[in-house]
């Protein structure tokens, strides 16, 4: 009896990510999403500048590197010539919310019928732990050490909320992944955000509230209860937008 | 043989589209042709120009700086290329909106009111047709048959009213 | 033979686009280029194709690289501004070696510049305007015929080598009507295994990519890139040559400066020069056999460019400067006159004797 295997979804290639760092789990999140729909053979997925910059050594299906915040504008490229096949396209935050915000509003607001798995996780990963959009106030980072003073760096975006005032999109959910209830809603707003786009219903995005232990400078065990005391409470899970929801 | 004809007004006289009927009596005659506009924000009311060669030869560059031929449709424009037309070249002027007569004597100019023959036939946007069938009868550098059958080229099959209209407007310059 | 139609450059580009298969355009509107995302905006919708307007120069040429990555057809115009934004994307797509057609109807700049032709992007599209070791097949016409006919080269040669082209064009030859022969409508059959339709669960996937961590693989990357751009820098090179068997003196032009210059040859000759014209039509490759050849006829060259002189250095290293190269140009929008360019050619022949 089969008890516990590796998603079809997924290569053979050991991920690099950091000790402690939620990216494996969400890789997984999205490949058993892939598999229960049986859509591995159509789907082509693009990859962001960042530390899941090479997850197109991960996933098993067809993949595009894109350039930095590009993936949003690729992936519409790609779902328009091929209409059957599913895009999908996996953004940090400095990738998707600071230099590629204008691709993300502009494919949200044509509910490009793509699906978005973007992982907020408040910091540059990739670069060593720079100040990211999505930092918190007060958060120090490399490039805000002294505690991101709202009045110099600005506030934090909050990237769900924003796009859940456009007309567009079809469905918007914030998850996190940080204990097995929060992973348990992440895998079913995930996989609903595929169906969608299966469903020709157009554009998802599912934030998840990821962690770096890493940058953050904390122990595994600590960053998620940093997800659960500082990161929820400024970036509240829920659903943000569902027109199917909507429509009832 | 090559003749440079420069089209000259104000943007919305038809300017360019008098510019295109020629290119394309040219193009049913045989001719090598080229249609060069301005554009750019000049267009929106300000002075719209366009440069047509009809060529037995490959036209080489399509810019007309010193034209056979000018259509003057306003006195700006009149007074921007009267200088430029070339030694024995030709001006038609539109006499309705140009009061001035000719300053250059090394030129043939003829003029010819075709603002107010437009309005009083009750077609006011077609001066153009009235001032390009006039310059074909000055000229002679198509023929009014071909010109007339080009401009079944140019005007949309859907639109045989506004052919009708245009052709009435060519023939009453030419035999102004 | 097909008939003759009177068209505009731009409109001349996107209707022989369409008719080499492209069915995927995306663009943003930037004069004196926007004509052909009108046409496209008009066209596409009819014949089950792709237009979409895009957010930006930077998303449109992304799309792009999306389209391209899947194996089909694509292709973005601007004009120089909007390709100066281009540029990011134009160097992934070239590292990534995907197969694609921009379109720069150049105006004058640098910064916003005018809107009036211009030819000052030459550096840019020959040199590789964005980052890293790259070439792109630079394509530039001198006529609405040659706007369409070198629209289709553009893409059979971008397929065949999978590297994207670029059309050079001009504000004027956007914007200029003459009559035109449209090309056939063909299908584009070239095999593309490398592209990312889906595996089907057929294959191991397909990874489009410029992205190689180990510098001995991304050196092998570049050496295997030159290796092919050798290639089409042997097989792929295209010019004219008008008056140059006898000529002493030979001027150098491209797409509307090469105009120009072909009234102020035929001026010199009546009036007993003997100059020649050769006009690159391939930008990059550029044609530097015929130069070379021509040094050893000509004593002396005029590069008559729409720019302060930028194509006049490929002129002096194709002649390895053995003779004298001169520059006659206008800017920032200006044109040169015939005139002009026949003075500088008196000037060159008053300079060699």
């Amino acid at each position: 009896m089969i008890v516990f295997q590796k998603p079809k979804a997924l290569t053979d290639a050991p991920f690099h990510y950091c000790p402690g760092c939620t990216h494996g789990i969400i890789h997984r999140l999205v490949a058993e999403a892939i598999d229960e729909l049986g859509i591995e053979g159509k789907t082509v997925g693009v990859a962001p500048v960042g530390c899941a910059v090479m997850a197109y050594d991960y996933f098993a299906c067809d993949m595009v590197e894109a350039a930095h915040g590009r993936a949003p504008a690729i992936a519409t490229g790609l779902k328009r010539c091929m209409p059957e096949n599913i895009v999908f396209t996996y953004q940090g935050d400095g990738d998707l919310a600071s230099i590629g915000m204008a691709e993300t509003v502009h494919a949200a607001a044509r509910n490009e019928n793509i699906t978005i798995i973007f992982v907020n996780n408040a910091i540059y990963g990739m670069t060593g732990g720079q100040m990211a959009p999505t930092s918190l106030p007060g958060q120090v980072t490399q490039t805000s050490p002294y505690g991101r003073d709202t009045k110099t760096a600005g506030f934090p975006i909050k990237v769900s909320e924003m796009l859940a005032t456009l007309e567009g999109p079809q469905y918007i959910e914030r998850v996190a992944v940080n204990n097995v209830k929060n992973i348990k809603n992440a895998k079913k707003a995930i996989l609903k955000a595929f169906k969608n786009q299966t469903e020709n219903k157009g554009f998802s995005l599912i934030e998840i509230i990821s962690t770096c232990p890493t940058n953050w400078g904390m122990t595994p065990s600590k960053a998620l209860e940093w997800v659960d005391e500082k990161m929820i409470p400024h970036y509240p899970l829920g659903v943000y937008r569902d027109k199917d929801k909507e429509a009832e | 043989m090559t003749t440079q004809i420069l089209i000259a007004g104000f943007g919305g006289q038809g300017v360019l589209f008098a510019g295109k009927c020629l290119a394309y009596e040219g193009l049913f005659e045989e001719k090598q042709v080229s249609w060069l506009p301005s554009y750019g924000p000049e267009m929106r009311g300000g002075t719209a120009s366009c440069g047509v060669i009809l060529s037995d030869e490959p036209v080489g560059s399509p810019i007309v700086s010193n034209p056979d031929i000018l259509l003057a449709m306003n006195l700006p424009s009149f007074d921007k290329y009267e200088s430029q037309i070339v030694k024995g070249g030709k001006a038609i002027v539109d006499s309705t909106l140009i009061e001035r007569k000719a300053e250059r004597s090394d030129i043939d100019a003829f003029y010819i009111p075709a603002t107010k023959m437009a309005a009083e036939a009750g077609v006011p946007t077609l001066a153009n047709m009235i001032m390009l069938g006039k310059m074909i009868k000055e000229s002679g550098v198509v023929s009014i048959d071909n010109a007339v059958e080009a401009m079944k080229k140019v005007v949309s099959a859907k639109r045989a009213d506004l052919l009708e209209a245009n052709v009435k407007a060519l023939m009453a310059g030419y035999n102004y | 033979m097909a008939e003759k139609v009177l068209m505009k450059g731009n409109e001349a580009i996107a209707e022989a686009a369409i008719r080499a298969g492209c069915m995927h355009y995306f663009g943003y509107p930037i004069t004196p280029q926007t004509e052909i995302a009108a046409y496209m905006a008009k066209r596409m919708p009819k014949i089950g194709g792709v237009f979409l307007q895009a957010e930006s120069e930077v998303s449109a040429i992304n799309m792009v690289y999306g389209v391209a990555a899947a194996g089909f057809r694509v292709m973005t115009s601007s004009s120089s501004p909007g390709v100066s934004l281009k540029q990011e994307g134009i160097s992934y797509i070239a590292g990534a070696d995907l197969p694609a057609l921009i379109v720069n109807v150049q105006r004058g700049g640098p910064g916003l510049g005018g809107i009036q032709p211009s030819q000052s992007d030459y550096f840019q599209a020959t040199k590789g305007g964005g980052h890293g070791d790259y070439r792109l097949i630079v394509l530039a016409p001198a006529s609405v015929q040659e706007m369409a006919d070198l629209t289709v080269k553009a893409f059979d040669l971008a397929d065949k080598y999978r590297v994207p082209a670029m059309l050079l064009a001009d504000g004027t030859m956007g914007q200029m009507m003459e009559p035109v022969e449209l090309p056939e409508p063909q299908n584009s059959n070239v095999e593309k295994p490398w592209a990312v339709r889906g595996t089907n669960n057929q294959r191991k996937h397909n990874v489009v990519n410029s992205l190689y961590l180990k510098p001995e693989i991304l050196e092998q990357t570049n050496f295997e890139r030159f290796e092919r751009y050798k290639k089409i820098e042997e097989n792929e090179c295209i010019y004219e040559e008008f008056m140059m068997d006898d000529a002493e003196y030979c001027v150098v032009a491209f797409g509307i400066a090469a105009r120009i210059s072909k009234n102020a040859v035929i001026e010199a000759r009546k009036q007993g020069i003997k100059v020649g014209l050769i006009r690159p039509i391939t930008l990059w490759p550029f044609p530097k056999a015929p130069l070379a050849k021509a040094a050893k006829q000509v004593k002396g060259f005029v590069s008559v460019e729409l720019s302060m002189g930028q194509m006049i250095e490929d002129v002096k290293l194709a002649v390895n400067c053995s003779k004298p190269v001169n520059l006659c140009n206008r800017v920032g929008g200006m044109i040169p006159s015939p005139e002009q360019v026949l003075e500088s050619i008196k000037n060159l022949v008053k300079e060699a004797e």
